[in-house]
């Protein structure tokens, strides 16, 4: 009782030196393991950075770097791909202006991705002045749509019309051209290839299966049979198949059960098995968030007199949905690399340049793992930059949170 | 067309001997009760009596499968419309407040007023905020649910079962999650609430309520009306021996 100052605080943390100490050195064994592993650790980073400096030769990528981005899309129309890129990111700067923290970490991580694109130290002969130049007016473009969109303050509204009419005009007009216009000559999507595909793929299999998945989930806690053994026989169905199957299955029965003669776009064939595919899983990841959302408060609901469909959308869902961001960022990202398969079906997606760049130059046989590092960075870059702006998104989304 | 079918004389909730049953058991074995305009009801009894799920099969949150009940000239039965519509006439207050805990109070507030009674918005925050004032936390609009203590949570809840301007009030225990300091919060609320001449169900065990506002005291028993009648039969002359137990065991504390 004497001296309760010293008991009252917290035992101080121990410093590094003392940590060392009694955590990697306490035993004569652990010390020789720390030393044996720290040399291993040494050597390893080591060898790496000596490849990287001097054996490491890029000109896989960098020669055929445009052929990275977008695949055989012809080099005179490219600026149709930029310009789509401006729109998207006009738009996400507004939906940031309006949205605010919700869509603010997934304009930043764009930004930021453009800006890093632009600025990479390494002459690359694609990547021109004025390109470099293009993709920091993006970055510039999308502050000037948050300004604006802060400013405005528009209806929600009106900016999802914006979104569907710009994707509309860039999927179906800007990228594939039509015949009758001079400036758009028509671009076939078996020249499209490359972080294009890969993205048109990943974001259009995202976009669309999300709604679908909810519809599937909704589907399954039915009480009407038809739409319950419907929903149940789909997602359970799906999810028992490989993914490369589905692809095979939608690109070969797709074309028997069509009319003679109708061509049906490959590209749109992979994307509608991707969907299908994803909106299976979405579908159970967002059930188990419905089942987490407690009966009192569809009573509550209820109680004020609202239909099945308010409940759904004001009440279930919105709780159900933020439950289950985790995993529904965690299965985008899997998307976002099943992309891939698409290889089968004779799309040139990112691995899929990157095998035909492989191909194209006997030289380049030696330099297989460097356009793999390289694909394999982008593929990280991007699915690091999903799951880091998910968590921001969790956090936006923490306030008043049980 | 229905404030024309109520006059003073005709009940705005009458049940004609409802019973339920939950798969073998029956909750409910014959509840009959007619309530005017403006009364008071305090339905009490031990656990497992049927109170709850009574007053539930008032707004339709169960199922009667005998019976009749009318609700201000509706009759409940499985067609939704007519569920809606007397949804929006009662208003509920669950014993676990049951508040949206995504959106903030005033959200919580005027969501049914916008969407269901199809107010502007404008006009659905003016009286939500009138609500809150009612209930003593208008400081509190712009906080979530989780924010906020529970006798605050449940004066939400009240301001928004009110905010459907109701004709009739049920309360599902209202006090009984609640911290002993918290109550007195929540039960001066409806006391006030009660002047005002709503008509309330109140689901309780809170005496000095009853004896303070309760018109007329049901005291329930495996799914039966064991005995009804004013606060002042109930508690010094009741003529149930099971009523008698109950009081002495819930008094003596």
């Amino acid at each position: 009782m004497s001296t309760p100052t010293e008991t009252l605080r917290p035992p101080a943390p121990p410093g590094l030196i003392t940590w060392i100490r009694e955590n990697l050195f306490n035993t004569w064994y652990n010390g020789v393991i720390t030393v044996l592993t720290l040399l291993l650790i040494i050597a390893a980073i080591n060898t790496a950075v000596q490849w990287f400096i001097n054996i490491a030769d890029w000109r896989p990528v960098t020669e055929y770097f445009l052929l990275f981005l977008v695949g055989q899309y012809p080099q005179d129309l490219v600026w149709r791909v930029g310009l789509s890129l401006a729109i998207v990111c006009l738009l996400f700067g507004v939906s940031w202006g309006i949205g605010g923290e919700l869509i603010q970490s997934f304009a930043i991580t764009i930004a930021t991705l453009l800006a890093l694109a632009a600025l990479i130290p390494v002459q690359i002969d694609d990547l021109t002045l004025p390109f470099r130049v293009f993709l920091l007016g993006c970055v510039l473009l999308l502050y000037l749509g948050f300004i604006f969109g802060r400013k405005k303050r528009i209806l929600g509204l009106y900016l999802v019309i914006a979104w569907l009419i710009a994707i509309a005009l860039i999927i179906f007009v800007l990228l594939p051209g039509i015949s009758s216009v001079n400036l758009l000559q028509e671009v076939p999507t078996t020249l499209w290839g490359g972080l294009l595909v890969t993205l048109i793929l990943a974001v259009g299999g995202i976009v669309l299966s999300f709604p679908i998945g909810i519809l599937l989930a909704l589907g399954r806690r039915s009480s009407l049979p038809v739409v319950k053994g419907f929903s149940t026989a789909f997602i359970e169905l799906i999810r028992g198949v490989p993914l490369i199957t589905i692809l095979f299955m939608f690109s070969l029965i797709l074309q028997v059960f069509l009319p003679v003669g109708s061509r049906f776009d490959r590209l749109l064939r992979a994307l509608i098995a991707i969907t299908v595919f994803s909106a299976a899983y979405m579908a159970e990841n967002i059930r188990g968030g419905l089942a987490a959302v407690p009966h009192g408060q569809i009573e509550a609901a209820k109680a004020v007199g609202m239909n099945a469909f308010y409940i759904n959308l004001f009440i279930v869902l919105p709780q159900a949905i933020r439950v289950v961001i985790p995993a529904i960022v965690g299965q985008f990202i899997s998307l976002f690399k099943d992309t891939t398969l698409v290889i089968i079906l004779g799309i040139n997606e990112l691995l899929g340049i990157g095998r035909s760049v492989i191909n194209a130059d006997p030289e380049f046989i030696q330099l297989q793992l460097e356009v793999y590092l390289f694909i394999a960075a982008i593929f990280w870059i991007i699915s690091y930059a999903m799951s880091y702006s998910s968590r921001k998104l969790e956090q936006a989304l923490g306030v008043g949170e049980r | 067309m229905s404030e024309q079918t109520n006059t003073n004389d005709q009940p705005i909730i009458r049940c004609r001997d409802v019973q339920k049953w939950f798969g073998d058991f029956q909750a409910l074995r014959g509840i009959s009760m007619d309530v005017q305009i403006g009364e008071v009801i305090v339905i009490f009894g031990p656990s497992g009596s049927g109170k709850s799920t009574f007053i539930r099969t008032l707004n339709r949150l169960e199922e009667h499968q005998r019976g009749q009940i009318i609700i201000d000239g509706i009759e409940l039965s499985h067609d939704v419309r007519n569920i809606e519509k007397v949804r929006m006439e009662t208003g509920m207050v669950f014993q676990s407040f049951n508040l949206f805990p995504h959106l903030n109070v005033l959200q919580n507030i005027t969501l049914a007023p916008i969407w269901v009674r199809k107010w502007p918005k404008a006009k659905a925050e003016e009286i939500a905020e009138q609500l809150l004032e009612r209930v003593g936390i208008p400081e509190q609009a712009h906080k979530f649910p989780g924010q906020l203590s529970g006798g605050q949570q449940q004066r939400v809840a009240i301001a928004r079962a009110l905010a459907m301007q109701p004709k009739i009030m049920l309360f599902d225990e209202p006090t009984s999650a609640l911290d002993p300091e918290m109550i007195k919060e929540v039960l001066d609320v409806m006391v006030e609430l009660a002047k005002t001449g709503m008509t309330m169900l109140v689901v309780t065990h809170e005496m000095g309520f009853a004896r303070g506002v309760a018109d007329r005291m049901f005291f329930f028993d495996e799914g039966l009306i064991v005995e009804s009648g004013t606060p002042n039969d109930i508690f010094h002359n009741p003529k149930e021996d099971r009523t008698k137990l109950f009081l002495s065991q819930i008094l003596t504390h």
